[in-house]
């Protein structure tokens, strides 16, 4: 009860404290400058170069505090030792490209980069094509969407379910290894199985973004042009023809933007990994590293900067792509 | 939908069969969980919950009766008993450890010469000899019985009134509500001086927040960890809304901008013609107008902070009285990974909060989605 009332107190003086703030500034500033008055015209030009400033303040002070200053101290950080106290320049970083597990990471993260969003592109692709030409293709669509809603750490309880193994012999509690001894395999412990894991770990992800990606993609499709597909379909294509040489080119753009969200959503892959295996037996990523590195006994917060901001350092080729593409909106 | 013309028969059913797959393939994962959480312990642990419509099988053995018990009739002796508990209902039987399952119910057998076994479907056994029974420990019945298909809400009245789970639901709530709330208001403020305000270095500006957004969350812990421990606000609520404030803000004012950009010029400007001043411009025709976008943000936010585990978990801390939802689930994961049925039921009660918004606002998230994606391309 008493967190309730905490919740509800902050909601309202947060948003009170941003309204007032809001209001305020813009009627301390109307009180300095009038809009009216002998020098109306030099006022209101005057309000106007400040107002804009007044209405980003909050969030440029969120946005620098938040996530430019981090990076940036990040970095510096990433140049000391592990408490901070001498520093060690790019030794980190000598340190990363020789450590094991760090390698490891850096292979598996590829791995995910490679697999995760092609599968989860493909099937988007294929579940919007399929549930756009049928009646019941809403719910359908619903269904497919619906583990974009559940939590990384839910997604881990619902596949650990699928992926439990019991001894050979006795009745296979997981669906997966069920089938596999109902095909007459050998049940297997998949979590502990060296790349097989992986590539289980993935299908958790796949399974939660390939929503995301059919419904973009699935508008996307919408919006091809009817006679392309006519002209098509009256010079005697199939219906795969049409999917592959009419239509996916059609929405290439979409498709781009798809695969670097997914991407981005890939390199910073973290509850998966550690809520279901936390990286033993060759499932380690990047960011579980840098988790083990800073918060896992003693901390060490420099070789954990330093997985930072290789982290960093991965996404923004996709940052400036998505930036240019942006301005070239703009104009 | 394209107006296909001619399209065969044959293939409309192949589209649908294989949609039907696909959406099969999807919803399993998260139907076998919401089974399970109405299973008893017992239950999961012996059998997979597509087994579960069916009923179990079980197995188990008796001892017929000994010497003591038997009596003579119509010149046989003969020792009667019942193999079963309750009201099972036997499959098979058998009488040795190799194959218990070996013999239907009703079949009589000759396990020695002269002594016959029958097992009845309800369970009553009948041994008889010609010559009187001299063992002093009985005969071993092994039987296979079916349970019929028992659901139970014991466990979701065992994990809401104790376990933790309602305190980690406050926790929740109290973290995700003011962090869904506050950056709306920020982002809409500076998403409108974005898209309708002129002034220098506003295109940069927009580039930095089309920047920032895949910013790896990562990097922000340990400084920002710091940067609250020496403004005293340290591990709590406060640092934690403040934290997702920041991180939600990027988004919250792209979406926003992209969406008020696309507002008609001319009742903005009229507006202005009219002598409105912005504050009132942004209050009285933008923030209306603007509903199906702050909706779709709003909700984006909410999913996100309610699933979040590693923000929690680095900001809240991991005592027993901080822990969220996803918190919770992590620790019941690790440390009781035997006990199914609670993992299970914790797990569905955590999910369906985020369920039921997405399935009521789908429409806003969609929109969402599409405002943020499709126009970057």
């Amino acid at each position: 009860m008493e967190l309730l009332w905490l919740a509800v107190s902050t909601i309202v003086i947060g948003v009170f404290g941003c309204v007032a703030w809001f209001w305020g500034s813009n009627w301390l500033l109307d009180r300095i400058y009038p809009p009216r008055g002998a020098k109306a015209g030099d006022n209101i030009r005057r309000a106007g170069q400040i107002r804009p400033w007044l209405f980003l303040g909050p969030a440029i002070l969120f946005l620098s505090m938040y996530l430019v200053y981090p990076v940036l101290d990040s970095f510096w950080r990433s140049l000391f030792n592990s408490n901070g106290s001498s520093f060690v320049g790019l030794d980190n970083y000598i340190w990363l490209m020789g450590d094991a597990k760090f390698r490891e990471s850096m292979v598996n993260n590829m791995m995910w980069l490679l697999v995760v969003p092609a599968l989860s592109t493909v099937f988007g692709l294929i579940a919007a094509q399929l549930t756009d030409r049928i009646k019941w293709g809403n719910i359908g669509k619903s269904l497919i969407f619906m583990p974009m809603a559940i939590s990384f750490v839910g997604a881990g309880v619902i596949w650990k379910f699928i992926y439990e193994y019991r001894a050979s012999g006795e009745t296979q509690i997981g669906l997966l290894n069920w089938i596999v001894t109902q095909f007459g395999g050998e049940p297997q412990i998949w979590l502990t199985l060296p790349v097989w894991n992986n590539l289980l770990l993935m299908i958790v992800l796949v399974w939660i973004q390939t929503g995301f990606a059919m419904v973009i993609l699935s508008a996307a499709l919408r919006g091809i042009p009817e006679e392309t597909i006519e002209a098509a379909i009256l010079d005697g294509a199939s219906p795969l023809q049409v999917f592959f040489k009419i239509k996916v080119p059609q929405i290439m753009g979409t498709i781009a933007v798809v695969w670097t969200t997914i991407t981005i959503v890939v390199l910073k892959v973290f509850d998966i990994v550690f809520v279901m295996t936390n990286g033993q037996w060759g499932t380690q990523v990047l960011a579980n590293l840098m988790y083990d590195w800073m918060f896992r006994g003693t901390p060490d917060y420099g070789r954990g900067s330093a997985i930072a901001i290789v982290l960093m350092i991965l996404v923004t080729p996709i940052m400036v792509w998505n930036i240019y593409n942006a301005r070239k909106e703009v104009r | 939908m394209e107006g296909m013309a001619g399209q065969k028969s044959s293939l409309v059913w192949v589209v649908n069969i294989s949609a039907f797959l696909l959406v099969l393939l999807w919803t399993i994962p998260t139907l076998g969980l919401f089974v399970s959480s109405f299973r008893d312990r017992d239950q999961i642990s012996t059998s997979g919950w597509w087994q579960s419509f069916s009923g179990s099988e079980q197995t188990g053995f008796v001892r017929t009766g000994t010497a003591d018990d038997q009596v003579e009739r119509d010149g046989l002796y003969v020792i009667e008993g019942t193999a079963l508990e309750g009201t099972q209902e036997l499959t098979a039987w058998g009488t040795g450890a190799r194959s218990p399952a070996e013999f239907a119910p009703g079949d009589t057998v000759e396990i020695d010469p002269g002594v016959n076994v029958t097992v009845a479907g309800d369970g009553t056994y009948q041994m008889t000899s010609a010559q009187p029974f001299e063992m002093t420990r009985g005969e071993r019945i092994f039987t296979t019985t079916l349970s019929p298909p028992s659901f139970t809400i014991d466990n979701y009245n065992r994990v809401l009134t104790a376990g933790g789970l309602g305190r980690a639901f406050m926790n929740t709530m109290t973290v995700t509500i003011p962090a869904t709330v506050i950056p709306i208001l920020i982002a809409a403020f500076a998403a409108y001086a974005l898209a309708w305000m002129q002034f220098p270095g506003r295109a940069l500006l927009t580039a930095c927040v089309v920047g920032l957004l895949v910013v790896p969350l990562q990097v922000a812990l340990i400084p920002l960890l710091r940067l609250h421990n020496e403004l005293g606000i340290g591990k709590g609520y406060l640092g934690i809304w403040l934290a997702h404030t920041g991180f939600g803000l990027p988004l919250a004012v792209y979406l926003l901008r992209n969406y008020m950009v696309g507002l008609p010029r001319e009742v903005i400007e009229s507006a202005r013609v009219d002598g409105a001043s912005e504050f009132q411009i942004f209050r009285r025709i933008i923030l209306p107008l603007s509903f199906p976008a702050l909706a779709s943000f709003a909700i984006f936010q909410f999913l996100w902070v309610w699933n979040d585990l590693l923000v929690a978990t680095v900001f809240l801390g991991n005592t027993r009285e901080q822990l969220v939802m996803t918190g919770l689930l992590r620790e019941l994961m690790g440390s009781r990974g035997g006990e199914w049925e609670i993992l299970a039921t914790s797990a569905f009660i955590s999910i369906a909060v985020p369920l039921l918004v997405f399935f009521a606002m789908q429409k806003y998230l969609v929109r969402g989605l599409l405002a943020g994606s499709v126009k970057g391309g």
